[in-house]
């Protein structure tokens, strides 16, 4: 290695540091933003000294200076345009987007540098394969995901067979791999094992829910970044290496954090439906009592009145884009004195965090946001519960075995003095069970649409003399 | 490059392991730019296409090489200017002043 070269590997490793240092300073909402700058600085200096080293090692003609740039060029300007203009409830959707062409490019790196020398040792035939398998299977599973997320899709689909052809897809994606790892020093086997893999991917994604999607995004994240890890491997570059191991990490975590927060196992995720892991009947509530229906006034004045309130926000909340709504409901509340934060269920939104990211666009104080474990034991001493668009994440009979909930970490929402739930009918949630909540004694209905109620609440409550 | 091979999956395992440890102490407020900012760090697979495209030829090379530059270029400018975006509606209680003034 000259002298250079070294220089060069100098200022990758300064891009890692970067990397490192910006995911650190993400462990707090004051010093995210300084992190991601930070870590945005550390790309920009290892993008640029890469572009120093090859312009240095001469290999570049016209032509690839023009494909490179051309390429890099079309991409930013979409890339930008697309940050610039998405709405943060489409977080999710933007989010897989940049999954799907992250494992892409990885996947192509494969693919050219095996078209161009398909006489690779072992070791960088296996990262090969690897990085094409996972790249393509993550850029299908994600574009897929993305379709979904923006609702092309709504229905989980699943066809008979399909857990047959996914299991067949990934067999022939195996044996293909296998054969190049063995010296098959052909592309066209590995441009088969790349067709699979982007079957794979569909077939995974396809018959997952909607509610499983924050699972579905976190783990397709992780793919992305072993994807690049494995184009490190391929090109012997360690800033990929490391890059791709960082991601890898924070998309595992993250999964394993949804899976949690859902009670269930990744594999049983992605094998796909709700409840199809454990059978068990579901069984009514006990009492399966009344329902209590109740008008914007009277709630209006229980909440302007009480001490302490938390609002319990779900999808709906997002869907209805009520955000801006309940945050001036709150403001109102605020002004008369009473004390409100906000309850987040991990899985409240499509992604890991989104609830907090709209809330925030709403301009609610991050401070206000509580997470499931810091709140919980607050709802004992809260006069009001307010939900808005939350179903599952509130269900009590979570708490009893033997139905589609049991044992899903829940907020405990029953436990406040008061409960008011906005919501537009008695429909059940994702589970497709009854929630015992509603028929709780001390629970008010408020059927409306989330916007509307909110904005109907916001006047009344104008009207109670402070 | 087969010579830097054990070194690279030496690297691969500690980057992971600092990953975890760094990642698993960032809040569930931040998760959603976590992952963001996340993607954003996976488009330093356009360093992969920048050596690429020094040795590749070819139509179907010039051709795979533009897709992956334009894919990883997306990846990398959306990815940091929609986390920071994001990071920047994050804020502070304002102060009891500034709320009286508001109304």
């Amino acid at each position: 290695m000259t002298g250079f070269e070294q220089g060069v590997r100098f200022f990758s490793l300064f891009g890692a540091v970067c990397f490192v240092l910006g995911l650190h300073l993400m462990n707090s909402p004051a010093t995210a933003r300084r992190g991601n700058q930070v870590s945005a600085f550390g790309m920009f200096v290892a993008i640029v000294a890469t572009i120093v080293d090859v312009a240095h090692g001469g290999s570049m003609n016209s032509t690839r200076w023009i494909v490179l740039i051309l390429g890099s060029l079309v991409g930013a300007a979409v890339g930008l345009y697309s940050a610039r203009k998405i709405a943060m409830t489409a977080m999710p959707q933007l989010v897989s987007l940049f999954n799907a062409v992250g494992g892409g490019a990885a996947a192509l790196i494969a693919i050219a540098d095996y078209n161009l020398d398909p006489h690779l040792p072992a070791g960088t035939a296996t990262a090969t394969i690897l990085d094409t398998v996972i790249g393509c299977a993550t850029f299908s599973g994600s574009l897929l995901a993305a379709a979904k997320l923006q609702g092309y899709l709504s229905q989980p689909v699943t066809f008979a067979g399909s857990r047959y052809a996914s299991t067949v897809a990934l067999a022939l994606a195996v044996a293909g791999g296998g054969w190049v790892i063995a010296g098959a020093h052909s592309i066209g086997v590995l441009v088969g094992v790349a067709v699979v893999a982007l079957a794979f991917g569909i077939l995974m994604v396809l018959p997952i829910g909607g509610a499983d999607m924050p699972v579905v995004i976190s783990l397709l994240n992780a793919f992305t970044g072993t994807a690049v890890a494995m184009a490190g491997f391929v090109l012997g570059n360690p800033i990929l290496v490391v890059a791709g191991a960082l991601v890898g990490a924070s998309g595992s975590i993250l999964t394993k954090l949804m899976a949690d927060a859902m009670n269930r196992s990744i594999f049983n995720i992605i094998a796909g439906g709700f409840g199809t892991g454990g059978s068990a009947p579901i069984e009514a509530g006990p009492g399966g009592g009344t329902v209590r229906a109740t008008a914007a006034d009277d709630v209006a004045l229980q909440l302007a009145y009480a001490q302490k309130v938390i609002v319990v926000p779900g999808y709906g909340l997002a869907a209805a884009q009520a955000q801006h709504e309940l945050r001036e409901l709150a403001a109102l509340l605020e002004e008369r004195g009473v004390d409100v934060s906000y309850a987040i269920h991990p899985v409240a939104g499509r992604m890991p965090g989104h609830m907090n990211v709209l809330l925030a666009e709403a301009n609610v104080p991050y401070d206000q946001l509580k997470e499931m474990d810091e709140i919980n034991p607050e709802f004992d001493r809260t006069d009001v519960a307010l939900v808005v668009g939350a179903n599952d994440v509130t269900n009590p009979a979570a708490r009893r075995p033997g139905n589609a909930v049991s044992g899903m970490p829940i907020l405990d929402v029953d436990h406040a003095k008061s409960i008011i739930v906005i919501k537009r009918s008695m429909a059940s949630g994702y589970a497709g069970i009854d929630n015992d909540l509603y028929t709780d004694p001390k629970t008010s209905m408020y059927f409306s649409d989330a916007k509307k109620g909110l904005a109907t609440l916001v006047a009344a409550t104008k009207t109670l003399v402070a | 490059m087969t010579g830097s091979f054990v070194g690279d999956i030496t690297i691969f395992v500690l980057a992971l392991l600092v990953g975890f440890e760094v990642i698993s102490k960032v809040p569930a407020t931040l998760h959603t730019p976590l992952m963001s900012g996340a993607n954003s760090i996976h488009g330093v697979v356009l360093v992969g296409v920048i050596v690429l495209s020094s040795y590749v030829g070819g139509v179907a090379g010039y051709v795979l090489t533009f897709i992956a530059a334009a894919f990883g270029a997306a990846n990398v400018v959306g990815g940091y200017a929609v986390t920071d975006r994001m990071l920047e509606m994050f804020k502070k209680r304002p102060v009891p002043a500034a709320k009286e003034e508001q109304k």
